[in-house]
This record gives C-alpha cells, sequence and structure tokens, in this order.
C-alpha cells in the first residue's frame, strides 16, 4: 500500500526545483514550550524544509551528550508527550505545508497503548514518525496503525546495513529513509570517513529503486558536511544537535538565538539549493 | 506481509529494539553463538575454564541449622558464593569472553553497577588478553571505590558515566553507545537476561549450569526433584539459570525474589514485576519500572545488584504464564537475613541472595517438613559487608546491637 503523504509531496516539490531537503531537529518543550515553539516557526521562516521533533526520553540511547542534557531539562521542567502533540497541533494550524514528524524512542510509543498514542497523534495533524530504537522486525503492529491511520514511517538505516534489509527498509519507509551517516550516536562530528560517503551512495541507488529518498544525518555540523552529502547521493540532510547547540547557548538571549539559528538554516539551504 | 520473527521470543517479550547500527552485530553474534553452542571443543574449553579456572562445580550444601531453627522444609543452598570472584557472574563471562575471542574481537566493554560483574568481565578479560573497559554510574563509583580499584588492578578501564541518574540504567545505555561506535572490534559483555535478542537466550545458557548442578546434586542427595527453587532477581541471571532446567518439571515451584526495598508503595523499590507495566527498553521488550507518561524510573534497593528498573524477558514470560512467582523482600528483610545466615551457617551471602534466603525465612511455614527447597546463593557477602555495618549502625536494631556488645565488651 502507497501512502501519499505530505512528506513525498515536499520532496517532489523540491526535486522540481531541483534542490534538496533541509530537515531540522528540535527537543518538543526545549528550552521551553513557548520558546520551542518560536524556534519552530524561526526554522521553518528561514528554510527548513520538514521539522523532526524529539519526545523527550529519560534514556535516549541514540543519542549523545547534546540531546541527551536537552532531553533531561526538558523533562525536569515537566513536559510530557502529550506537551509535544499539542506543539505539534499549534504550529500545524500556522504552518498547513510543513511536514512535521515526531521522533520517539519506542516505550514512549508503546507504554500507554500503541494505538492510543498514534490515534492522538493523528489527532494533532502529525504526519509521522521515526522511531530509532524500532526496526521492521518489530514493526507489524506499528506498521499496520500507522497505515491504516495515514501516517508516514521513517526507518533508519546504517551504512553496515545489508542490502537485503535495505530493501525491506525502503520499502516500508514512507516519506523517506532515514541514513545514519555513522557508526554512533548523534552529535557533531569532527570529519566524516569515507565509508559514509561510498555507504550514501550505494544506498542511494536501492532506496531510489523503490522510488523512496534518502535524508542522511547524524553529525552534520558545517554547510560543508552537508555538500559533501548531498554529492554523494542524498535527496536531504538532517540537522539536530547543531541547532540544540545553538539554541543551548543563547539560551538567555532570545534575539541572538534567533539570528544564529537562521544564518545556520540560510548556510545549509543555500547547500540544498546548489550552486546555481 | 508480516515481518515479525519469533527470534529471542518469549510468549511476547524479548526482541531487538536497537539503533540499526547494532542489528548486523546482534545478527553477527547470534551466528556464531548458534554454531559454537553445538561446537564440542568449545564446549570442551568453556568446561575446562569453568572447572579449573573458576570452580565448579559448586557445593550443593544442606543447611542443617537454618532447617531446624525455621521447622519447615528442608533448606539446600546453591553455593555459587564459592566461584572465583565470589559470584555466579563469572559463569557467564567466560562464556562471552570466549566467544567473542572465537570472533576474533579485542576489546569488550561491560556495564556495573556496584562492580560484580565489571570485576567478573575485567578478570574473563584479563584471562584471554582482550582490552577491557567497564562502564559505571558515578554514583556507583563514588560509592564503590574498592571494586574500581579491583578492577582497575585487573587491568580494565572504568569509565564514570556522568548521564542521567548516574547509576546501573545510564551505565547500560553509555555501553550501547560505546558498542553502536566501536562494534567491529568489540564485544558488549551483558551481564544479565537482559538486552537484545540473542544475549537473553545465550546468557541463559551460560547460567543454565547453576541449574543442571542443583538437579544432579538433589538427584545424589535425596533421589528426587526439589519441590522448590529459590533465586534473587534484579535483570535475573541467576534465577533463570537455577530455574531454566527446571520449567518443564512443573511440581517445582520457581521462585523469583524481586527487591521491595523500603517497601513496595513507598515508591523506593526494584519490585518491577509487582510494580512495573510492560515496556521497551534497553533493546527489549519486558516489565520495567515508569512513570505514566513511558519515563524509565529509578529504582531503589540495597542491594546493588537488585537495583535495575527491568527484568529480563524470560521472567517477564515465566511471570505472565504463572509459571513462576517473584514476590518481593525489603531492604530489612534482606538484613536481617544476611545477619542469620552468616550466624547460623557460617555463610556471609550477598545482599542480593540475600533476598532469596529472606523469603524462605519468612515463608518455611508455608512448605511441609517433609518437602526440600533449594535456594541459590549468588554471592558472597564481603563486598556488602560496609553497607550492611552502616545499615546496622543506622537502624534500631543496630543501635540495639550496638549496646549488648558495649555491654558485653565492659563486663
Amino acid at each position: 500500500m502507497k501512502i501519499e503523504n505530505s512528506i513525498t509531496e515536499t520532496f517532489n516539490n523540491l526535486i522540481q526545483k531541483n534542490e534538496k531537503a533541509l530537515i531540522g531537529y528540535v527537543v518538543g518543550g526545549y528550552p521551553t514550550l513557548e520558546l520551542s515553539m518560536e524556534i519552530i516557526e524561526q526554522l521553518i521562516h528561514s528554510g527548513v524544509d520538514i521539522i523532526e521533533i524529539g519526545v523527550p526520553f529519560s534514556d535516549p540511547m541514540a543519542d549523545g551528550p547534546i540531546i541527551q542534557d536537552a532531553f533531561l531539562k526538558t523533562l525536569n521542567s515537566g513536559i510530557t508527550p502529550r506537551d509535544c502533540l499539542n506543539l505539534v497541533k499549534t504550529i500545524r494550524e500556522r504552518h498547513k505545508e510543513t511536514p512535521l514528524l515526531l521522533m520517539t524512542y519506542s516505550n514512549i510509543l508503546y507504554s500507554n497503548g500503541l494505538e492510543k498514542f498514534l490515534i492522538q497523534s493523528k489527532d494533532c495533524d502529525i504526519d509521522g514518525f521515526i522511531v530509532p530504537d524500532l526496526n521492521f522486525e518489530e514493526a507489524d503492529d506499528y506498521l499496520k496503525i500507522t497505515s491504516k491511520l495515514g501516517l508516514a514511517t521513517v526507518f533508519l538505516t546504517s551504512p553496515n546495513t545489508s542490502t537485503q534489509r535495505l530493501r525491506r527498509i525502503s520499502v516500508l519507509s514512507t516519506g523517506f529513509v532515514y541514513m545514519v551517516s555513522v557508526f554512533g550516536i548523534t552529535g557533531s562530528r569532527n570529519k566524516f570517513e569515507k565509508y559514509t560517503f561510498e555507504s550514501i551512495s550505494r544506498s542511494k541507488a536501492i532506496v531510489s529503486s523503490y522510488r523512496k529518498h534518502l535524508a542522511v544525518g547524524f553529525g552534520i555540523s558545517t554547510p560543508k558536511d552537508g555538500q559533501r552529502m548531498i554529492e554523494s547521493g542524498a535527496d536531504g540532510i538532517i540537522v539536530g544537535s547543531s541547532l540544540i547547540n545553538i539554541i543551548k547557548k543563547n539560551e538567555n538571549d532570545k534575539s541572538k538565538m534567533m539570528v544564529e539559528l537562521d544564518i545556520f538554516v540560510k548556510d545549509l539551504k543555500a547547500i540544498c539549493k546548489g550552486p546555481n | 506481509m508480516k515481518n515479525n520473527t519469533d527470534l529471542g521470543k518469549f510468549g511476547t517479550y524479548g526482541g531487538r529494539y536497537v539503533p540499526e547500527t547494532l542489528i548486523p552485530a546482534l545478527e553477527d553474534l547470534d551466528k556464531w553463538y548458534q554454531r559454537l553452542k553445538v561446537d564440542k571443543s568449545f564446549q570442551h574449553e568453556l568446561r575446562g575454564l569453568l572447572l579449573n579456572f573458576a570452580g565448579r562445580s559448586t557445593p550443593l550444601y544442606y543447611a542443617n541449622n537454618l532447617t531446624k531453627q525455621l521447622g519447615g522444609p528442608r533448606i539446600y543452598l546453591k553455593r555459587e558464593d564459592l566461584l572465583h570472584s565470589g559470584a555466579h557472574k563469572i559463569n557467564n563471562t567466560l562464556g562471552q569472553a570466549l566467544i567473542a575471542k572465537k570472533m576474533g574481537k579485542t576489546r569488550i566493554i561491560a556495564e556495573t553497577g556496584a562492580g560484580q560483574h565489571g570485576v567478573a568481565t575485567s578478570i574473563a578479560s584479563a584471562a584471554f588478553s582482550l582490552k577491557s573497559e567497564i562502564y559505571m554510574g558515578a554514583k556507583d563509583v563514588e560509592r564503590q571505590q574498592l571494586n574500581v580499584f579491583r578492577m582497575n588492578l585487573l587491568n580494565s578501564k572504568v569509565h564514570s558515566v556522568h548521564s542521567g541518574s548516574k547509576t546501573l540504567k545510564d551505565a547500560i545505555n553509555e555501553a550501547l553507545r560505546d558498542w553502536i561506535a566501536n562494534f567491529q572490534d568489540t564485544h558488549y559483555l551483558i551481564g544479565s537476561v537482559m538486552g537484545p535478542h540473542p544475549f537473553p537466550s545465550m546468557v541463559r545458557d551460560f547460567q543454565s549450569v547453576i541449574g543442571t548442578e542443583i538437579k544432579e546434586q538433589m538427584h545424589k542427595l535425596t533421589g528426587k526433584l526439589p519441590d522448590a527453587v529459590i533465586a534473587c532477581v534484579g535483570g535475573g541471571s541467576n534465577a533463570i539459570g537455577s530455574f531454566y532446567p527446571f520449567v518443564n518439571e512443573k511440581k517445582v515451584k520457581l521462585i523469583g525474589v524481586e527487591a521491595g526495598g523500603q517497601g513496595i508503595r513507598t515508591g523506593f523499590h526494584a519490585a518491577t514485576l509487582s510494580k512495573g507495566r510492560m515496556g521497551i527498553f534497553h533493546g527489549m521488550k519486558s516489565y520495567f519500572l515508569q512513570d505514566e507518561n513511558g519515563q524509565i524510573s529509578e529504582a531503589h534497593s540495597i542491594s546493588a545488584g537488585l537495583d535495575y528498573p527491568g527484568i529480563g524477558p524470560e521472567h517477564a514470560n515465566l511471570s505472565d504464564t504463572d509459571r513462576a512467582t517473584y514476590p518481593h523482600i525489603t531492604d530489612k528483610e534482606a538484613v536481617r537475613a544476611f545477619v542469620q545466615l552468616s550466624k547460623l551457617e557460617g555463610i556471609i551471602p550477598a545482599l542480593e541472595s540475600a533476598h532469596a534466603i529472606a523469603y524462605i525465612i519468612k515463608n518455611a511455614k508455608n512448605f511441609k517438613k517433609d518437602e526440600t527447597v533449594v535456594v541459590t546463593v549468588s554471592g558472597r557477602g564481603d563486598k556488602d559487608l560496609q553497607i550492611v555495618r552502616e545499615y546496622l549502625s543506622e537502624t534500631e536494631e543496630g543501635i540495639q546491637k550496638k549496646r549488648q556488645t558495649k555491654g558485653i565488651g565492659h563486663t
């Protein structure tokens, strides 16, 4: 079954303009609910094509210290998954076009009943999910319910994922496939090794044969990083920890935070738009 | 199309919930394990190590004095405390280190709470000349300086983990993060029957030597099966090791004793099966202590080895299917049992194992006199002397005792 969703639409529109997608990750409710709303608006305004909202979890296995700290701080301030859903709802009212994805660990999805959480999410107009610790082998229920509700499912792939697995991942992903650039967790890297770029090229060939898009994330902190990902075949790039870093650094100076986010996003967006 | 597999499932529990990068690493490990499990030379090598290095088999000791005092069933103690390193953990670390060696890995990482699994991992790594790094919560590093020194002495590097609650669960998170980055040359030596498949089955198989010996020894001593097998449960490795060979012997009661901490109504406990609910964490589906939103809670127990907010998936299934029961024992009851076993039998049990002892002390009256129960003493109590000493000095019982000592000393 094929789900035509706003994510696919966004990618298709970008392709027509010969552009790549810029996907921005923020932590829902960080540093505060109000401010995270303004941050998301700023990101959209500055050129982010797809917003990924991280639901804070006590034990984020795939995340580095920057996101861990943001999660901890957010949880300590009392933010709940429900708050994140409401955040999506509010943004959706103002931005009909921008795809909004929730990135959440499995336990948040399952702990109060998978179907219940997915229905609540749908009611808040979420487009889909990225679940970093859910593999397709364990995802039958998740796939059944998301498909019924018309929610996109973005699965992750890694440089060491076999071709056979990547084929399944491509089939089961709606919107795009999220490629983890490195063997490691989220957070900026000083440099990427050759295997990252080779894997992007290899994965792109497989993913695109299923008419899906490949977005690459983990560790992208400069436009140059992004450019090399795109040159290797990525249809989109995902930035997270770098954004959180800017937010954290300027927690007490909102206008400076917004200016720096604007500059950073515009630089990356320029890379996504290509050399013309 | 159905994607789900039955791989590593215990009922609906278990499975593999990890970042994609670890899937090939787990598949590789599983492949190696399935092959070595039936490989005669591997089994021979492991048996030799258990015999000559770890000191197996361990005795099954009839606790005459305890039996007499309680006036209940005949109590037998499975003496895992007599193993090299002082606990059952080494059954597993030797097995996994041998697998890692065969796989060509050069580096071992492990998590540890109080340090027992860290020490057992360090011993196995040293024996196999593998580089070893241990993740330990910053709070535990603070509380267990001596074990940190012990691990260093055994050539391990200890990483103090400052994220999250700075305890065991965070040490596991950090070890998993390390493994994601370094799986190519590194084996993650998980210390209990938890984590993603194949760990719960593999660790169970290595620990099942406990139950297998119990069965043989009981047969020799009494000519029959025990009526009950009792063991403490944190992640649940000594318990599943004790239970597994009896799972199909439906007449044998299996009792896993969880840590009730300060009481399961206080919120300060580690009674996962009593107070937790189904969740997905540390790579597996099982029961976890968590809040109403699915955030993992901190566990509390006087015994660091039981201080974990989850439980192995096979136990979750044994509990759901009523094949085993999982009562809980408080800190106070465990400390009393610690003292009582020391006095009566000349055996100082680990605080973890003291929970299992406490259960039979509390429930001896529910058994008939001609019944036999086996209690697994998973480790020795030397590591807990300081904790028990402090605990006793802070409680009324302790104060009473102090007075007595003083009185005797001065007359």
